[in-house]
């Protein structure tokens, strides 16, 4: 079970969070910044699977920015590693350029002034710390109607 | 940082322009959203963060308070609060705001106010209620946007106790044409289920319907459910199995749309999904395994690109192959896979290999010599994680002979480890192995084992410090205490404990942890007069330099003045106050104590001033000092009851004298919270909760009792808890138990492995032995030499043919040294926590029944029939011949219920009125009656009856004769007259043997409900001293005749009836009972009955006047919604669902207006309990108040059975 979902940069700036269990708010800065510290202090050829607690997180870089899933033990890492290759795809998807390799400043700013827009398209792939779906078009579909209706 | 902030600003007005051409709202660089953001990518430090937050908090404040805000800034305004919690910084005044954002936006706004509230609110948040409206409208909105929304946040968060109100709602789009609404509304069930599984429990069917969905997507979001509910029992669903290998066979076969593939794999988390549910379902079930093993075949064969989503397909399918019946061919493969795993350059993949490894080692054990060589490598691997993981798996392939080398590689890693969290654990691991084989090593000396042992738990106690788990000193004291059969072994132990403490103290105390300092003192002040050449003023002095330092908590303090207190008299302090004389050491041991108590007496811890004072007076009375610190231990002797068993006959005295039964402290609480008026979450405790409690009521008897704080008291169970594993004890044979040492009781299976003990003698100590394990070198060859050796003394132990002996060979039963009354704690605890989770998530209609059978613990009534009447049984076999003996189908229901059936306790049916009064009253009753019943009662109803006797639930509530019915069947003859007129059901058979049949009938008396059992001699003689008896804890019993008959003459036919009240409310209650006669030559036989009565029998209709309903109805208090199923949709359902209510379960109707319907009715002579049904959005919502708590909910079972029954 996926526990909890942030983006952070590398200056260990919280970009996105999003929690699948109650936190409650006054711990969750502090639980940032551990988990941060956790992951952005491990050098390129560690494995992208670190011991939090009885948690286990998940990270991965693009560019400036990181995703850090925290999951539960009976989780499989590495198709949660990949979860998140398939989550960067589907903002690239929607944005139309390239999230995957930019300008370190443009995604990240993408992400900061599409807050409400990022969150709507994890709601559809991550629900309740479960991966409810991956499939692209269907992950953008509602999104892209409520954009289509917001035009007219 | 200024470049930075610089290219930001420049790189601003493209995005803008980008913003528009995706259609988001328009963000000027001067809006509000705008700046907060630029202010954010600004920051410099925590303090600027604080002061702009504040600022924007304030600004957001005013903003949404003024009337003018229009939605659509208000959109901006939460997005802007949004980062503001994101950032840790509290904006509570805009949940309201985002829950009116969600009700008045237009599309987009609306989606973010959802959102805001997804994110703020949690799901107990009380103004989640104000969702509950908008969810609803939103719901029903033509507008497919809006009702994907609300399912949406449905899904995500939403009141459990106001599901009802939208469920049929939810339920209906199961069937909407588009597939988004269909896979959306199946997720907010996934949700329903997750948090209030009860209420979903109609539904099942379609869960059914969704899982063989047209649309892959739906397919997909059913199987969440599925493999929640297959966690929870397999068993259910094991003809699915088929369904799910197919499911997957298309998957994999790529049949599915090509946009789920990702990087050309066919849905892969639809994949993991599967392989995880079939691994569930095949675990123990060979037929349901067989089933698979093409598909994962298929599976392995299928993965063959090479990227990560494959290896986490493969990592699942090794996981199920090795969890399912297993399979050679399949078994082979999965290693191969595993070892590609664990030899890939890849790191991620490596790690994965190491987790499957050790996942799979239990089974295999083999597999790890395999790789034995890449595990050593990933000992030494630069990664920590790595390292962990590897240890891990080590930890789990421990026996006795490796049990020194990878305990050493645990400590070293703990040396270096900095995480609270990995040393809490590993210590906790170390701890376990070291209690586990301390005396298993090959070594024939006991002294290195010794030495190793207690030096080990040295190591721990300094590492581990504060953070460990608190059992882990207390079992090691414990193991130390209770010792082995082998005095002289304990002795060497406790001796070389007290030599390696002193010498600890002497040189460095000061660092060492108080919980150690603790452990050091116990084990001085119990055990250090064993060592001969030690001066027990120099233990003393030792430990009252403790007392004076600074850094020594006060609870440590206390356990070093008990220590001296016991020390005391060793150093011959009695003696000399005694006059005995004393020498020089033993005067200035006495003076020292002296002092010590002296110092302390004025100690503000008061604790320490109550030690120093009995000191004081202890060192000067010998003979109160042996009696309250006798020297040697009484441990051998003591026992320690933790079921508290001597207490059961003052509690059940107690109990029987009135007192309220003993409940924990978490009952006592969710009681209170129930009891409050107003509560705002009625749904919430309302069924299972009602249930559980009356069912731990019920359940306080000294066994469960037992149970419990055997758990408690089993601290290593707890500290197993504690680490993240939960096989880890599997397949490692057990030198140390829970139960302390087990010595000698097997044989150790060291034969085979001659050659390597000479690899892998366990050295005396353990710095010269990882020295010369792992020596830094730069030769090459010398190296690999060292991992050689390494290897060798890692694996050892784990060759082939003693593997077997790592694979959970059942452990022989341990001696039980601290004679705990827990044993089978375990598996008790298991099955009683399985059968608590599972029972709710049972089929419908079983979870009230279950739950209700299993308040009865295992059954004294079959062992009484057993001992009262044995040969009883045997010669009704033998008699058996005569053939005209009729046995009615029931008696294995009954007995099999019976079996179930709570002890007898109450014994109400012993106060039997004399026989006399049975025989005055009843001989009118039975005239003419005796032909027509002989030989045994004809069965009116035959099967259907006897079988809800015997089963239960599932069937029928009786079927209600209406009084003025005058084609009565035969056997109601026999009702005594005043009961013949009343509603009665079916004389149904209860039991039989050749003589005797036994029959009942409910009959349902205005004021209680009259159960009339019915005895009908089959046999040509008559049958002696018939008695009944009847039990039922539930309920009151307050009246009975005739139950007991001096005689009962052939081929005649008696009555016997109980009238029965019910206090408490209960869905149903079982009555189980025996009856017993003599032959008039013959033995004595029992009869067992039992019968179901449902709360239906004991309602009856309350006649109320609509003003005085309305009275009633606000001064009551508990309260329950539901939406039931409506009959007659067509016709006027409202009528007719009353109608239906009314005549099967005996309401009265008070008055119907428009569509709504006020109904009202009361258990026997107590309280009333009051409905307000309405017609609403397709189904029946009701809505029903009673003074008492259980009652609602219990009607409502029986309201949902009368309407789906129809």
């Amino acid at each position: 079970m996926i526990k909890f979902f942030l983006m952070v940069n590398k200056q260990g700036q919280t970009r996105l969070s999003k929690y699948y269990e109650n936190v409650d708010i006054s711990k969750r800065a502090a639980l940032e910044a551990d988990v941060v510290k956790g992951c952005l202090s491990r050098r390129k050829d560690e494995c992208s699977f670190v011991e939090y607690k009885d948690y286990k997180l998940v990270y991965r870089q693009y560019a400036a920015l990181y995703i850090v899933v925290g999951i539960t033990d009976t989780e499989n890492e590495l198709s949660i590693y990949e979860l998140v290759h398939n989550f960067i795809e589907v903002l690239d998807k929607y944005f139309s350029r390239v999230v995957i390799y930019p300008s370190p400043i443009q995604s990240e700013l993408d992400i900061m002034f599409n807050l409400d827009k990022v969150h709507i398209i994890l709601d559809e792939m991550i629900l309740n710390g479960h991966v409810v779906e991956t499939n692209k078009n269907r992950i953008l579909a509602p999104l892209l109607v409520l954009d289509k209706m917001v035009e007219s | 940082m200024s470049d930075v902030v610089e290219k930001t600003l420049t790189a601003l007005p493209g995005l803008l322009s980008l913003d528009l051409q995706t259609g988001a709202g328009k963000l000027s660089s001067t809006s509000k959203l705008g700046n907060l953001i630029r202010g954010i990518t600004e920051l410099t430090s925590k303090h600027d963060e604080e002061k702009l937050i504040k600022r924007e908090l304030a600004a957001i404040k005013e903003q949404v308070s003024s009337p003018n805000t229009t939605m659509r800034q208000m959109k901006e305004i939460m997005v802007r609060s949004i980062y503001c919690e994101m950032l840790g910084y509290e904006a509570d005044f805009s949940y309201i705001h985002a829950i009116k954002l969600a009700q008045q936006g237009s599309v987009l706004e609306k989606r973010v106010g959802y959102l805001a509230v997804s994110l703020f609110l949690n799901e107990n948040h009380e103004l989640l209620l104000l969702l509950v409206n908008t969810v609803l409208k939103d719901l029903q909105s033509t507008n497919l946007i809006e009702v994907c929304m609300a399912l949406t946040v449905v899904s995500q968060i939403f009141p459990r106790d106001m599901i009802p109100a939208i469920l049929p709602l939810v339920e209906e789009k199961l069937n909407h044409p588009k597939e988004i609404i269909r896979r959306k509304a199946v997720q907010a069930l996934h949700k329903f289920y997750l948090i209030a599984p009860n209420q979903v429990q109609h539904i099942h069917s379609k869960f059914r319907k969704a899982l063989c969905d047209k649309d892959p997507g739906v397919m997909a979001a059913s199987l969440h459910i599925y493999l929640q509910m297959i966690k929870e029992s397999a068993d259910s669903y094991r003809d699915l199995a088929g369904s799910f290998v197919t499911i997957l066979k298309q998957v994999v076969g790529g049949k599915l749309p090509v946009d789920y593939n990702y990087h050309s794999v066919p849905a892969p988390w639809v994949q993991i999904q599967l392989l995880r549910i079939l691994a569930l379902l095949g675990k123990d079930d060979q037929s349901t395994s067989e089933l698979m093993y093409d598909v994962l075949d298929e599976s392995i064969r299928r993965a063959e690109i090479s990227h990560n989503i494959t290896y986490a397909i493969l990592f699942e399918c090794v996981k199920t192959i090795y969890t399912i019946h297993p399979k050679e061919e399949l078994l082979e493969k999965a290693a191969k896979c595993i070892g590609n795993f664990v030899l890939s350059p890849k790191i991620n993949l490596k790690y994965l290999g190491l987790k499957a490894l050790t996942y799979v080692v239990q089974q295999d054990a083999n597999l790890a010599l395999q790789h034995q060589m890449t595990i050593i490598e990933c000992l030494d691997h630069s990664d920590i994680i790595i390292k962990r993981e590897t240890l891990e798996l080590l930890f789990r392939i421990t026996n006795a002979q490796n049990v020194t080398v990878i305990v050493e590689k645990m400590l070293d890693f703990l040396r270096l480890c900095h995480e609270d969290y990995a040393i809490i654990d590993l210590v906790a691991k170390v701890a376990e192995l070291a209690e586990k084989y301390p005396f298993r090593t090959p070594c024939p000396h006991l002294t290195p084992n010794n030495r190793w042992f207690i030096e080990t738990m040295s190591t721990i106690f300094t590492v581990g410090g504060e953070l460990m788990q608190p059992d882990i000193p207390s079992n090691f004291l414990r193991l130390l205490a209770e010792g082995s059969d082998s005095l002289e072994d304990d002795r060497q132990l406790r001796m070389y404990a007290v030599d390696s403490y002193v010498s600890l103290l002497q040189t460095n105390p000061t660092k060492l942890p108080q919980r150690f300092l603790q452990v050091i003192s116990w084990v001085l002040g119990e055990y250090s007069h064993l060592v001969d050449d030690l001066s027990p003023c120099l233990v003393i002095e030792l430990l009252v330099r403790l007392l004076e330092r600074p850094d020594v908590a006060s609870d440590t303090r206390s356990w070093v003045m008990t220590a001296v207190g016991k020390l005391s008299a060793g150093a011959g302090v009695g003696k000399l106050s005694a006059g005995t004389g004393a020498g020089g050491g033993t005067g200035e041991g006495a003076g020292l104590v002296q002092r010590v108590a002296q110092q302390h007496s004025s100690s503000l811890d008061t604790q320490l001033r109550q030690q120093a004072l009995e000191l004081q007076l202890l060192s000067q009375d010998p003979e109160l000092h042996a009696r309250v610190l006798p020297r040697g231990d009484a441990w051998g002797s003591l026992e320690v009851d933790s079921s508290l068993s001597f207490l059961d006959g003052f509690v059940s005295e107690a109990l029987a004298s009135g007192a309220a039964p003993y409940k924990p402290p978490h009952q006592r609480q969710e009681e209170l919270r129930q009891e409050k008026a107003l509560s705002l979450e009625p749904y919430a405790l309302s069924l299972p909760i009602s249930l559980s409690s009356c069912s731990i009521a019920d359940r306080q008897s000294p066994t469960l009792l037992s149970i419990s704080s055997g758990l408690s008291g089993n601290s290593a169970e707890l500290a197993h808890r504690a680490g993240s594993g939960s096989l880890k004890l599997e397949g490692v044979k057990r030198v140390w138990g829970k139960d302390g040492y087990l010595p000698h009781q097997r044989e150790v299976p060291e034969e085979p492995s001659v050659p390597q003990e000479d690899s892998a003698p366990a050295p005396p100590t353990f710095p010269q032995q990882s020295s010369a394990l792992t020596p830094p070198s730069a030769d090459p060859s010398e190296e690999d030499r060292d991992k050689q050796q390494l290897a060798s003394s890692l694996f050892v132990g784990l060759s082939s043919n003693n593997s077997t002996c790592l694979m959970g060979k059942p452990e022989a039963p341990a001696p039980q040294r601290f004679r705990r009354k827990h044993k089978n704690t375990d598996s008790a605890s298991a099955s009683s926590s399985s059968d608590s989770s599972h029972s709710p998530h049972d089929a419908a209609n079983h979870f009230l029944y279950s739950s209700l059978l299993e308040e009865g613990p295992a059954s004294p009534i079959m062992l009484t029939q057993n001992s009262l009447a044995p040969s009883n049984r045997t010669e009704a076999n033998g008699t058996h011949t005569r053939g005209d003996a009729p046995v009615l189908p029931t008696a294995n229901g009954v007995a099999d219920v019976g079996d179930r059936e709570a002890p007898p306790s109450l014994t109400t049916a012993n106060e039997a009125p004399s026989p006399g009064v049975g025989g005055h009253r009843d001989p009118p009753l039975l005239m003419g009656g005796m032909e027509l019943v002989q030989p045994c009662p004809p069965p009116p109803a035959p099967t259907a009856s006897t079988q809800s006797s015997a089963e239960g639930a599932d069937t029928p509530q009786l079927p209600e004769l209406p009084p003025e019915s005058d084609h009565l069947p035969p056997e109601s003859d026999h009702l005594p007259p005043e009961l013949r007129n009343l509603p009665h059901s079916d004389m149904s058979p209860l039991a039989s043997d050749q003589s005797l049949s036994l029959s009942c009938c409910r009959v349902h008396r205005e004021d209680a409900l009259v159960l009339v059992l019915q005895m009908s001699n089959a046999c040509g003689a008559a049958l002696l001293d018939v008695s009944v008896e009847l039990q039922c804890h539930e309920l009151k019993v307050a009246s009975l005749r005739g139950n007991a008959l001096e005689s009962l003459p052939a081929q005649s036919v008696r009555v016997c009836w109980y009238t029965l009240l019910m206090e408490a409310p209960h869905t149903h209650v079982m009555v189980t009972g025996s009856v017993s006669y003599r032959e008039e030559s013959g033995p004595s036989h029992t009869l067992e009955i039992s019968s179901k009565l449902s709360l239906a029998d004991f309602l009856r209709p309350l006649v109320l006047s609509t003003e005085e309903y309305g009275k009633l109805w606000l001064s009551l208090s508990q309260d329950v919604k539901q939406n039931l199923k409506l009959l007659d949709p067509d016709g006027d359902p409202l009528c007719s669902s009353l109608s239906v209510l009314k005549d099967k379960l005996q309401l009265h109707v008070v008055d119907i207006i428009g569509s709504e319907g006020i109904v009202a009715c009361k258990l026997l002579q107590g309280a009333p309990c009051l409905l307000h049904c309405r017609v609403h959005a397709g189904a029946l919502a009701v809505w029903l108040r009673s003074p008492v708590p259980g009652l609602p909910d219990c009607l409502l079972y029986h309201l949902q059975r009368a309407l789906q029954e129809r």
